[in-house]
This record gives structure tokens, sequence and C-alpha cells, in this order.
């Protein structure tokens, strides 16, 4: 690829050594009764980088509270407030603690202690204010291509996916991982049928050993789910089977070398390409690994994602709180209906377009959205976040050779 | 976006395929190239779907992208639509719902 002047990226820089390419204020409500307060201050803050975020539970739950302190502590994210209602299972002192230890502005309202709703979204729009005050008193740094961690993930998915947007989205992420950033695909239930080729891929034999493992559970538990990740508007954009639909998603990842595979919260120790094993350990338990598209960005961002890259085939319009996601569409018709939510027509493949140009586009993109410019969905307000019950086990020591 | 009408509507993704894909919709009856010889289509089909590049007997197994995507539950005709009716995973079943006409 020629090499081009990278438009100047700069982030945030935190305790831990990373980088934030946003400083958002996170108000994260730790049961759905503390749902509605939340949603309150961040509308009546008037701010869009206020966000949403929080878990609906009132039983405690390892992986969502890991979720929690992963999220709260994201480079992205400048300052917390956390509102409780006061009895529910969320260990809220400790995420606290957690969140305090980073270096990060953190705050705590009860609900039950503050006097109900009013006197809870007056102190936290007060809380909100100061925060973002001090927010802007912090002066971005440079920021480098091997300090980005990209996601990517797809939805709505059609015949034209695994032709345009994914192996498009491909190339960006050779060349992102020839920059020596970190680069994230996912959705194993979602790479049922790829996983002998993905194995080939890895760096070490028993990584590729983990990697066909982690499939063949995501394929054991979907069949006991009675679903696979296969949605009927698959099937009406093209698609027929989920294998299909695997081949066409696994385009996503390039060509790199696999460096490991990793589970929701872990954060690739360096750049490379990395696997993320979203489908629960275990029996099923608490239902289906993902309930919608939205589930498994919040994992990506978990794991450091930066931004994210969604492909699109039918036209999915979400965005997220913490991460920008830059939508790459897949069909050329569909890109002519909802241009307003596209970042990028890869569609245009189908017209004569060259895979490469895509790629670079989709490349500069990345460096223009990490360098301050909103993605379309970050621009339409799209703020999505659902977090629920999983459980894990964590990684063995294949999984990350290089670390 | 104008359609570049130099290219064929029908896609060859591997070499090795079986199948081909609609680079956009095309209308039963209308003439289109299939491996370098003219070819009408039989039944209108839209962006992205599949058509069989030859005659399948039922269990052939399908190739796209040069990779397995499932087997023929039944034979099918060369030009003809390959989908969830005549080609099933052999992985987990597929799901579908009801439509009302909207795609």
């Amino acid at each position: 690829m020629n090499a081009t002047p990278a438009p100047a990226m700069k982030g945030i820089l935190r305790k831990d050594g990373r980088k934030g390419i946003r400083n958002v204020v996170a108000v994260a409500y730790l049961v759905e009764c503390a749902h509605h307060v939340s949603r309150l201050i961040v509308q009546r803050s008037g701010a869009d980088d206020v966000h949403l975020i929080g878990f609906p539970g009132c039983y405690p739950n390892k992986y969502s509270f890991e979720m929690m302190q992963r999220l709260c502590t994201h480079p992205n994210v400048g300052a917390v407030l956390l509102v409780s209602l006061g009895c529910e299972g969320f260990n809220r002192e400790q995420l606290r603690r957690h969140i305090a230890a980073s270096g990060r502005p953190v705050d705590l309202l009860v609900i039950q202690q503050s006097g109900g709703t009013t006197r809870t979204l007056n102190a936290g729009l007060d809380i909100v204010r100061r925060m973002r005050a001090e927010l802007a008193k912090q002066v971005p740094v440079p920021m480098a291509l091997n300090e980005l961690v990209v996601g990517t993930v797809c939805g709505g998915s059609d015949g034209t996916s695994g032709i345009t947007a994914n192996p498009a989205v491909g190339r960006c992420f050779d060349w992102l991982i020839e920059n020596d950033a970190a680069c994230i695909f996912e959705e194993t239930g979602e790479l049922i049928g790829c996983e002998r080729i993905m194995a080939s891929r890895a760096i070490t034999p028993e990584l590729g050993r983990e990697i066909e493992t982690c499939v063949d559970k995501a394929a054991n538990y979907y069949r006991i789910m009675g679903y696979g990740s296969f949605a009927p508007g698959n099937a009406e954009g093209g698609l027929t089977t989920l294998e299909e639909k695997s081949m066409g998603a696994y385009s996503k990842s390039g060509s790199s070398p696999i460096s490991g595979l990793i589970k929701p919260g872990d954060i690739p120790p360096r750049g490379g390409l990395y696997l993320l094993d979203v489908v629960p350990d275990g029996e099923p338990r608490f239902g289906f690994p993902n309930i919608s598209d939205n589930a498994e960005i919040v994992e990506l961002i978990a794991c450091g994602s930066h931004l994210i890259l969604f492909t699109t085939g039918r036209g999915s319009v979400v965005g997220s709180a913490i991460s920008p996601v830059i939508k790459v569409c897949a069909n050329p018709d569909t890109y002519e209906r909802m241009a307003d939510d596209m970042d990028v027509n890869a569609g245009r493949i189908l017209h004569g377009g060259e895979l490469d140009d895509v790629g670079r586009e989709i490349f500069d993109l990345v460096q223009q959205v990490a360098g301050g410019a909103p993605s379309k969905s970050e621009a339409l307000g799209h703020q999505e976040f659902i977090l629920t019950y999983k459980q894990f086990e964590p990684i063995g020591p294949a999984c990350l050779p290089a670390a | 976006m104008s359609e570049n009408p130099r290219l064929p509507p029908l896609l060859l993704l591997h070499p090795e395929d079986n199948i081909v894909v609609a680079r956009r919709d095309i209308a039963a009856g209308e003439r289109v190239e299939l491996d370098g010889q003219s070819f009408v289509i039989p039944a209108a089909i839209e962006l992205g779907h599949k058509l069989a590049r030859r005659a399948l007997a039922a269990d052939t197994r399908v190739l796209k992208y040069g990779a397995p995507i499932g087997s023929m539950k039944v034979a099918v005709g060369r030009g003809e639509h390959v989908h969830l009716h005549n080609l099933r995973s052999d992985y987990i079943p597929s799901t579908t719902r009801e439509t009302d006409g909207h795609r």
C-alpha cells in the first residue's frame, strides 16, 4: 500500500498508559430501577459526550461486574457517575474504588439515600457539570496507530456482505495490523464452518486447537438453544445457511496471522489480530450468547476497542455508547435507501469499484474518526448499549502465545 | 449509483464454486452470460441470491468462495435459484419468518 501521511490522531493519556479518542462522562445505572433517573441525567445534561451505560439485573454476576469495570475504565471514558437504587446486588463500592484507582473522577448517587428521583437528578446534573469542566482541562497528546484497538462486527448481513463490505474491512485490518494496531473480530457462533481455516492462521498449533475447540463450543451452544445465529433478514437477503453467513463474516478478519483468542474484557497485549470468543462457557444458563448486535459491540469495547467497524447489508442504524461506530454498507441498494446512516458505500464494488479503494477509504476514515471527526451514527446521536448476564472461564495459556 | 453495463450480472466468486451470485436484481426472461454461454433467467432473482452454475444432484456439497456452505436437499437444474427450499446447512438449520412483501 502507498504510504500517505496519516491524519493526525490525538488521544487523552490515561493512567494505565492507554489513550482515549473521546473523553466521555459515563452515567452508569447499576440496576434497571436506576435506569430512568440515569437517563434523565444524561438527557438533561444536554451534552453529546455524556453517555448512558448500565446493567439491569438485581442479582450479582461476575461477568457483568467485570464488564462494568472494563467499560468504566475504558480509555474513551474520562469520568463516571454511578447511579444505584440502593438495594440491588451490584457491588457499587468495589466498582467505585476500581474507577478511582484508575485516576478518573468518579461519584456515586444512591437514589434511596439521595431522596428520590428529583433530588438524585439535580445532584447528578451538578456532578456531571463539574466532571465535564474538569475533563475540558485535559490536553490531548499525539497518538499513533500502534496505540489503537479496532473491533469489527457485522449486523443485518445479506448476500452482498461477504463480497463487498467484509473483505474491504479485512483489507483495512491488514493495513492496521501492518502498523501494529490491535484488531479484534468476534462472534464464534458466526464463524461455524470456518474453524479449520481459522486454526491454520493461528501463530501456534496450540492456539489453532483452542480456536477449533472454541468454535465447537459455539456450535454446541447454539444447537442446544435451537437456533443458529441466523436471522430471517439474512435469508431474505440471499444467505441460506449459517456456514454461508460465516464464510462471509470471516472475511472481515483479513489475512493476517491470528495472534490470540480472547474473551470479553481481555485487552489485547500488543498489536495483531485477535479473535474474541463471545459464547459463554458451560451449559447454556442465561440464554442466547448475544441477544443483538449491540451486546457484541459492548464486548468489543470492553476489550479496549476505541472504535468499531460495523458492516451491514440489510441496513443497521445502531451506534454505541463509549466508542464510535463506523458503518460500512455492503449492499448498494441499501446504501441508496439509507445513505444518511452509512459512512462507507462498499456496495460500489458490485458496480465495478475496487476492493482496495474501499479498504483504503475505511482505513483513512478510522484515522479521521480517531482524530475526532464524528461517524454518521455518532453524529445522529446513536448511543445504544446492552449488557446482560453471562458466565465465562478465564482464557488458558495457549490462547495468548505472544503474551 | 449508475450500473456499469459491461459488468456481467452473475458473479462467480471462486473457480471451484457450483453457484453464482446475482450482482443486481435480475428479471425473469433476462438473457445473461453464465460461464461464457448465453442463458435465459427462468425466474426473477434478487441481488445477493444464488443460482446453480450447473445441474446439482441431491446431497451435492454447495461451494461458495470455494468453501462448503451446505448440501442440496433436492436436485436442481442449471440456473435455478439455490436457497432455503433446496439447500440445507451441514451444521444448524436456518429459521425464517413470513414476509408481507416488505423485504
